[in-house]
């Protein structure tokens, strides 16, 4: 019954916050992912591993890169860090999803009859 | 580029991937542990939270994928697996295509090069030859050289002309070189000036014939074949300069031609130039072939034009002596017909190529409707597979293209091992063609052969696939899922499209076979044409040349001519000799001119109609085994008194006196100055340029007259061919004791084509032989492969139907019933298909007229012949598969279910 209520998030979504993470912090995958739950107070409900398909999608298109490096737990990590062009792209998508946002909550307010 | 570099970095990333998911769950799972969770559970829970590491790994490589061609060559390992399942069809049928296609390849390699690649010269397809035809003279027409030119045609034509940039004549023939090693006689050809500005391909070594050379009574000079120079000095470069006895005249070699080079379409040795004196020239001389080069934008049609307006100046500026009209030639009618010199060069060999490359074709059809049919077999065998792919989600289109991928793959492979064929292929029609081929030596598999079998292949691979590929796997389906299995008993629907292609195969073997029908009658209404000669395998014949610097005076010619035939007659095993200035067939041009009967009238007085003349020695109709039909033949004594006698062919005699007995004791000249030559004898008929042509009208001359060639004085002609005729003829042993015997008279005569009658004759009905043995290969394939194709119908179609023969076995049909059944389908299939082959060859074997002979494109007895061969055979091929059928076991044949 709690699959019910959990939604899928939409296409972009997940990379539009991995995008916001990383330009706050370059970050391994396994931090990234934890930074979002833990962000999101877990309302959000993603697989672990769904963060990796995403995170391919932006290095083909060249928004993020990725280094091999140690982390501060001597842990071999790979750790990826935003792209100008990247930084460009999180800020055209934030905006649109910002006016999407706005439409459709103004769409839900209760309306005024 | 970035793909590019992403294709090679792939195993990196995916390694990447790997590692880094794996580093994933650890930290996870470490932090688990730290928390106070068993290590078991801790790893349990990282995947739970992870998810499918599989699909993530999968998802995440699919990024960097390139999605249409990974699902491609998925689709083409699936094929290729699909074909490796089953090696047998996949060996048979790729089989078949290769003989397809390295057949096709290797015919289209010839037509290519010889019908469709551009002669070896510069800008080739400004060069002409200078045809012209005279329907006007009489006894011409029979001639299918057309009016050659003579050379005070070609001086007009040279100085006078505004369509062309050069222009010349030339003409072949023979010669004796002596002083180097034993004396040999050569090919020549006589040029002049014009005819190497023409063709414009500079020499190999040394510079070419030019004006300088050509001046009467300048200097001797003399130009050496590629082939010639090497066989003969061994490409030794110093040979410019020195000298070399042609025909016992000393002749400075200038230079090489390039290797390869032909003067038209002919091979030579050595290279003369003519050098015509304008002062002795009169209009008549009609010897020569004509080649030029037409200037830039000028079409044939205006050079046409420009050659008929110059004809006026030409008989204007010219005479045949006092007291004759020049403008008489208008009677002749004289037309230009100046045609590419490509068609010059491969002349009537087009006709057979193009049938062949046609038959070739067919045959072609015929395996990939075999294919196509096994293809169907098969797929109906993997239907259920295709059903449950369906089902499975599998779009049609692609599972057509899956098909199709097949289908092609096993052309593609077809292609490949044809190919290789086709390079065997080549060198078996280059021994089995004719050895007149022209341009035999350019025949290769270059690019464009290659292009054209990649093209083949590919459309065959789509031929192939395409039908079964819409039948079993379009939209409809998913209904074999439901169908499949043991209810599906045959319905007409399921066998219609095989039906189809073994009808169409039954009907193409068809054409095939009545073409082949059509030439084995040609080859043997040919065989027994009587050629004019008799046993032509135990006739040797040979040419020798007395040159005029070797032995002046004419009588003496003669006399050592007589002194040959006589050592000749006395060699062992020989019955009889003689000579002749050309044997029929040999390929030497015949000469002709205008010959006037005592009690006929003509027109002037000038020129009478045109026939062949020959010149024979006593003992000579006896050797060849050309019969006398009435009077008597020369003796030695009328040659040596030069008496004024003649002998004609019987054609000639009825055409001038209606029978040949009345021939006799009428008299015959040759020009106006000549003194009266009384009829001897009448000759039968010879074939004089092949049996498949008409035997010209022919006069012939003893071999020594007071009046040859227009000269007061006696001569001789100078080069003949010898005729003996012998059992042992052609052994090497023979062979040998008759160049001793020819020596033995004179040391310094060269033999040349020494052949027996039988290689001649052969030769010149090599195209018709060629033909014959190329529509027969192609008819074999197309008989086996139509027997195969329904055999193998017949043979599924019982397969299939076992349960529904076994039910009717089991309610009381008797085998014979059975065995009926099975034959009728057969028949009908059979019957269909040579009903419309019939229609089919009725059309197609039109465009063969030309490669016939006594026997017309329609002949019905071949038609009925073949149509009832086929049906036999197809019946046959039933019988084997109906046999079975009837001895169905009905009891086992149910049990199967």
């Amino acid at each position: 019954m709690k699959k019910t209520l959990q939604r899928d998030l939409f296409p972009g979504a997940l990379e539009m916050m991995i995008l916001r993470v990383l330009k706050r912090k370059p970050s391994h995958g396994y931090a990234l992912v934890q930074h979002i739950k833990r962000t999101s107070d877990d309302l959000l409900q993603i697989e672990e591993g769904s963060l990796y398909p995403a995170l391919q999608r932006l290095l083909k298109a060249e928004l993020v890169k990725a280094e091999w490096g140690v982390s501060s737990t001597n842990r071999r990590v790979r750790t990826y860090r935003l792209t100008s062009a990247g930084a460009k792209h999180l800020e055209r998508e934030v905006s649109s999803f910002e006016r999407m946002l706005e439409g459709i909550t103004r769409v839900l307010a209760p309306g005024e009859s | 580029m970035s793909w590019l570099r992403q294709l090679f970095s792939r195993r990196r990333l995916y390694k990447d991937l790997s590692e880094e998911i794996h580093e994933h769950l650890e930290e996870k799972i470490e932090e688990l542990v730290a928390g106070g969770m068993s290590r078991k559970d801790a790893t349990a829970a990282a995947r739970r939270a992870f998810g499918n590491v599989t699909l993530t790994e999968e998802d995440s490589r699919n990024v960097w994928r390139w999605p249409s061609v990974e699902e491609l060559l998925a689709d083409v390992r699936y094929g290729l697996r699909a074909l490796r399942r089953n090696p047998l069809f996949t060996v048979v049928a790729s089989l078949t295509i290769a003989i397809g296609i390295g057949a096709n390849t290797a015919v289209f390699s010839v037509v290519n090069s010889v019908l469709l690649k551009p002669l070896n010269y510069p800008n080739a397809e400004q060069l002409v030859s200078l045809h012209q035809i005279a329907p006007g003279a009489p006894g011409l027409a029979d001639f299918e050289s057309g009016l050659h030119l003579s050379p005070s045609m070609y001086f007009t034509y040279a100085e006078h002309n505004r369509a062309f940039q050069s222009l010349g004549v030339w003409v072949t023939g023979t010669a004796s070189v002596t002083g180097v090693a034993e004396p040999e006689q050569v090919r020549t050809v006589d040029v002049s000036d014009g005819v190497l500005q023409a063709l414009d391909v500079p020499p190999a070594v040394g510079r070419w014939l030019s004006e300088a050379d050509q001046v009467p009574r300048g200097p001797q000079r003399v130009m050496l074949s590629y082939g010639y120079w090497q066989r003969r000095f061994g490409g030794d470069r110093s040979i410019v300069g020195r000298n070399l006895t042609v025909d016992a005249q000393p002749r400075e070699v200038v230079g090489v031609t390039h290797k390869g080079f032909r003067l038209v379409d002919t091979d030579f040795d050595v290279m003369v130039p003519v050098a015509f004196d304008r002062r002795n020239l009169i209009l008549a001389g009609f010897g020569f072939e004509g080649v030029a080069r037409m200037k830039p934008g000028f079409t044939i049609a205006e050079a046409n034009a420009d050659l008929t307006r110059m004809l006026s100046i030409w008989m204007d500026s010219w005479t045949n002596g006092p007291g004759t009209n020049p403008h008489f030639y208008e009677t002749w009618k004289i037309t230009p017909m100046i045609r590419p010199l490509k068609r010059e060069v491969t002349g009537n060999v087009s006709d057979v190529l193009w049938v062949v490359m046609g038959t070739i074709g067919l045959v072609m059809l015929i395996a990939c409707a075999n294919v196509t049919n096994l293809l169907l077999a098969r797929i109906e065998a993997r239907q259920q597979e295709l059903a449950v792919r369906a089902a499975l989600g599998a779009g049609w289109v692609r599972m057509v293209r899956g098909l199709l991928l097949e289908s092609m793959m096993l052309a593609l492979m077809g292609g490949a091992l044809g190919a290789a064929f086709a390079y065997a292929g080549v060198r078996l029609l280059l021994v089995i063609g004719p050895a007149n081929l022209p341009r035999l030596s350019e025949i290769s598999l270059d690019v464009r052969t290659l292009g054209f079998t990649v093209v083949l292949a590919v459309l065959s691979g789509l031929i192939l696939g395409l039908i079964p590929a819409l039948k079993y796997a379009g939209p409809l389906a998913s209904l074999a899922l439901r169908s499949g299995g043991r209810a599906a008993s045959a319905s007409r629907e399921r066998y219609r499209a095989r039906n189809i292609l073994v009808v169409a195969q039954v009907a193409m073997a068809l054409v095939l076979l009545v073409s082949a029908g059509l030439m084995i009658r040609t080859f043997r209404a040919l065989r027994t044409v009587d050629p004019g000669f008799a046993a032509p395998q135990h006739l040797q014949v040979m040419r020798i040349s007395i040159p005029d610097a070797l032995v002046p005076e004419p009588e003496r010619v003669l006399r050592i001519q007589n002194e040959i035939v006589e050592k000749l007659v006395a060699t062992p095993g020989v019955q009889s000799a003689g000579l002749v200035s050309e044997m029929p067939m040999e390929g030497f041009d015949s000469d002709w001119d205008c010959i006037f009967a005592q009690d006929k009238t003509y027109p002037d007085n000038v020129m009478a109609p045109l026939y062949l003349y020959k010149h024979i020695s006593p003992g000579f109709l006896q050797t060849a085994g050309t019969r006398l039909i009435v009077g008597r033949e020369f003796t030695w004594n009328d040659v040596y008194g030069l008496r004024p006698l003649v002998m004609i062919s019987e054609n000639l005699a009825r055409e001038l006196w209606g029978t040949p007995a009345a021939a006799i004791g009428k008299q015959l000249r040759e020009f106006p100055s000549m003194p009266w030559h009384q009829v001897i004898g009448v000759i039968q008929d010879v074939r004089e340029r092949g049996v498949q042509e008409k035997a010209p009208e022919i006069v012939y001359w003893p071999p020594m007259m007071a009046y040859l060639f227009g000269r007061k004085t006696a001569d001789t002609v100078r080069t003949v061919t010898f005729v003996i005729r012998s059992e042992r003829a052609g052994t090497e042993g023979f062979l040998n004791e008759v160049r001793q015997a020819v020596w033995s008279v004179n040391s310094n005569l060269p033999l040349a084509s020494v052949r027996t009658m039988e290689e001649v004759y052969d030769k010149s009905g090599a195209r018709t032989s060629f033909t014959l043995v190329m529509l027969g290969i192609a008819g074999a394939m197309a008989l086996v492969l139509g027997i195969i194709g329904i055999y193998g119908v017949i043979s599924y179609t019982v397969s299939q139907r076992k349960r529904e023969i076994g039910i009717r076995l089991a309610l009381g049909a008797q085998g014979g019933d059975v065995l009926q059944m099975v034959l009728k389908q057969g028949a009908k299939m059979a019957l269909v298909g040579v009903a419309i082959g019939i229609g089919a060859a009725f059309a197609l074997t039109r465009l063969m007229t030309n490669l016939l002979f006594g026997v017309t494109a329609h002949d019905p007895v071949t038609f009925a012949a073949v149509a009832a061969v086929l049906i036999m055979v197809a019946l046959l091929a039933c019988y084997i598969p109906a046999r079975r059928a009837m001895l169905v076991d009905p009891i086992v044949a149910l049990r199967y279910e």
